[in-house]
């Protein structure tokens, strides 16, 4: 799927996730820019849990930038999906 | 049972480690307008990741008649929760809507064997009315729930300290319960500041025969647990009955007395529930 929106979901507030989504140019790839109160140990962790959700919609170029407060996996796949979903205009029952 | 707004990720991760006996997460009124998305895809990660410390899990949906019901029921029943919320249930129409959606749901997810119950909120006048109706529907129905600050707003009044307001409406939901053998649960206390005024209205509920209340605030829970748990007195009493009836029984005896009080049925019935909330095994 192809990202043509900007969307964000998420908030700055502990054990949660911002997720800023921006798209980018065909071919441009994923590119996630990663700030983290937990960057030195969880870095990869956090941006493997992210990818694996852009995957699992397809999704092959787009910016994401992200705010992390110490998000566990299922939040972090929370708000990527919610995120994406509303750049997609696929979110459904909400205002 | 405790709320816990179905879009914040500390308060869901944290929510069981205070000690209530249900956890409510949601999806509704503590959620705004255009981040229903968000908390629902939250609460149903949430769900499937996190044990909750062993807390009754509810969730509270939003009506199906606003645009977020049925996303809500298409997320959240393939999980099987231990209940699911319902709120402002005013008619066995709105219950036989709800409950056809949830199986068909069910069904299209090979769930054969469903364990999720349903709580009806009673949050308006036409509701009140009809609660005898509502609580007697289904079987899956095992919980009745008044939901105070919607039904007196319905009412047109002041929600007071004294809830006299409510009077007419609690002792009709907790009839209602009482005669279909399910479970009743009162609205929150909204002066989280107010201890006094929290335990005052406890004991008034509890001596209604409501099986709870519902929080907005962990701090209201011990409050809550100090009137509902029954004291070392009760206990004591209750462990004796149950003995006397036990010994009695094998002897084909059905009344007997305890220091001069007759104990029957019914105060063996009362022992036992006393032991029950105790968690005491004789």
């Amino acid at each position: 799927m192809e990202v043509k929106n900007s969307a964000q979901a998420g908030t700055f507030e502990s054990s949660d996730i911002l997720v800023m989504i921006e798209p980018v140019d065909k071919g441009s790839g994923i590119t996630i820019d990663l700030s983290s109160s937990v960057y030195m140990h969880y870095a990869d962790s956090i941006k493997t849990t992210i990818t694996r959700v852009l995957n699992s919609f397809e999704i092959k170029d787009v910016k994401i930038i992200a705010k992390d407060k110490g998000a566990l996996d299922a939040i972090i796949e929370a708000r990527v999906e919610t995120a994406l979903k509303r750049a997609l205009g696929i979110q459904q029952g909400t205002l | 049972m405790l709320y816990i707004p179905g879009n914040n990720p500390a308060m869901l991760l944290q929510g069981g480690v205070y000690g209530a006996d249900g956890l409510l997460l949601d999806l509704e009124d503590a959620v705004a307008l255009n981040q229903k998305d968000a908390a629902r895809i939250l609460v149903r990660n949430l769900i499937k990741t996190n044990n909750f410390y062993g807390c009754e899990v509810t969730v509270r949906l939003n009506h199906l008649d606003t645009p977020f019901g049925m996303a809500d029921l298409e997320e959240i029943v393939p999980l099987q929760p231990d209940a699911i919320r319902y709120p402002k249930t005013e008619s066995v129409e709105d219950l036989k809507r709800l409950i056809s959606i949830v199986e068909e749901i069910e069904k299209k997810h090979n769930i054969e064997n469903p364990k999720m119950t349903i709580h009806a909120m009673i949050e308006t006048a036409m509701g009140v009315q009809n609660v005898f109706e509502i609580a007697a529907y289904s079987k899956r129905v095992d919980c009745i729930t008044i939901g105070g600050q919607d039904l007196t707003a319905d009412m047109n009044v002041v929600k007071t300290k004294e809830g006299r307001e409510l009077d007419f409406a609690r002792n009709r939901i907790v009839m209602a319960a009482k005669a279909n053998k399910i479970d009743v649960i009162d609205t929150v206390y909204a002066d989280v500041d107010d201890d006094e005024g929290l335990r005052q209205e406890t004991e008034m509920i509890k001596g209604l025969g409501y099986s709870g209340k519902a929080v907005i605030n962990p701090r209201q829970i011990g409050v809550i647990h100090d009137v509902y748990n029954p004291t070392e007195e009760e206990i004591r009493k209750a462990v004796r009955i149950i003995k006397e009836f036990k010994k009695n029984k094998e002897a084909g005896i059905g009344v007997f007395a305890i220091d001069g009080k007759m104990i029957d049925a019914p105060v063996v019935a009362r022992a036992q529930y006393v032991l029950e909330v105790a968690d005491i095994e004789l």
